[in-house]
């Protein structure tokens, strides 16, 4: 219990800092914080798998990428521009809506059941952390991935195909170079008409 | 006073909360982005008590494509600001209105 609350102070603390910092690396650091004590939380759901694939794919790969970008864009180049605080605008609205939310939130908390009636409990199923092909162990979550649950599996390696396909379209390589088509390519970018207007 | 999956859903809502106002004041784009991946790993975190408090691995197979798929939403939307910063030196996403006509 006094891990759950910690865990949750810090993950609330964490991704507030991500979101007010002005420069983008320090809000880097806020969501790695995040994200680690996000694993953390994980493992006190017995979701052994997913808590170290929360460490290895978002703390490792995802910011990274985040951090390749941001090293990309600042080199050089001043910061990004500002413009007027938009909180006083919208801070009624959203204040509104945040309170909405969590009414009902709270009404569903109270009024319905969140968790499997006490009867079809099966929680001593769960077993102990650690031990082989328990609830959320390696066995457990492998064993579901390649038998029930397959077709999910599948469509995620289609989405990761149409990410790297969608990534080296967008932000491909637009330099001179001998490969297929680069001509095509070249004469498409000089009809490009800028993406930024002017004099905002 | 235990904790139960009532607490990981409010735990849950607050992150996505933080994730929304995050997207909707920033102007940074990266930082947006980021606050993208903070509401999907409220998202993450909500399947995760509700595949505890059931004891059913759909849940963490289904926390599993969500994680495919903020890694394919963080790649394309990170290349597109390193397209619109290779041709117009700013990123800022309000100065960005070529699509707004």
């Amino acid at each position: 219990m006094i891990a759950f609350y910690a865990l949750g102070l810090v993950l609330i603390a964490s991704a507030i800092f991500t979101i007010t910092q002005r420069s983008p690396v320090y809000s880097v650091v806020g969501l790695l914080v995040n994200f680690i004590t996000l694993a953390a939380l994980y493992f006190t759901l017995n979701a052994e798998f997913l808590g170290v694939i929360q460490l290895v794919v978002y703390s490792g790969a995802i910011l990274m990428l985040f951090v390749f970008v941001i090293a990309l864009l600042s080199s050089g180049i001043g910061p990004f521009s500002e413009g007027p605080n938009r909180l006083p605008r919208i801070l009624a609205p959203a204040l509104l809506a945040v309170v909405i939310a969590f009414g009902f939130l709270a009404f569903g908390v109270l009024h319905a059941p969140l968790g499997p009636p006490a009867s079809a409990a099966r929680t001593a199923s769960v077993g102990t952390v650690g031990s082989a092909n328990v609830f959320g162990s390696v066995g457990d979550f492998g064993t579901a991935l390649f038998t029930t649950q397959l077709l999910p599996f599948e469509i995620t390696a289609f989405v990761l195909m149409v990410a790297v396909v969608g990534v080296v379209t967008i932000a491909g390589d637009a330099s001179p170079s001998p490969t297929l088509g680069h001509h095509v390519r070249r004469k498409r970018g000089k009809e490009r008409e800028p993406i930024v207007k002017a004099g905002r | 006073m235990t904790v139960d999956v009532s607490n990981y859903i409010a735990l849950s809502a607050v992150m996505f909360f933080i994730g929304v106002a995050g997207v909707v004041l920033r102007r940074n784009p990266l930082i947006a982005l980021m606050a993208i991946e903070l509401m999907l790993n409220a998202a993450n975190l909500a399947l995760v008590a509700f595949a505890r408090a059931w004891a059913n691995n759909a849940g963490h197979v289904f926390v599993f494509l969500v994680v495919t798929v903020a890694a394919a939403e963080a790649a394309i939307g990170l290349a597109i600001v390193v397209a619109v910063f290779r041709r117009a030196k700013n990123v800022d996403v309000d100065e960005v209105a070529r699509l707004h006509g």
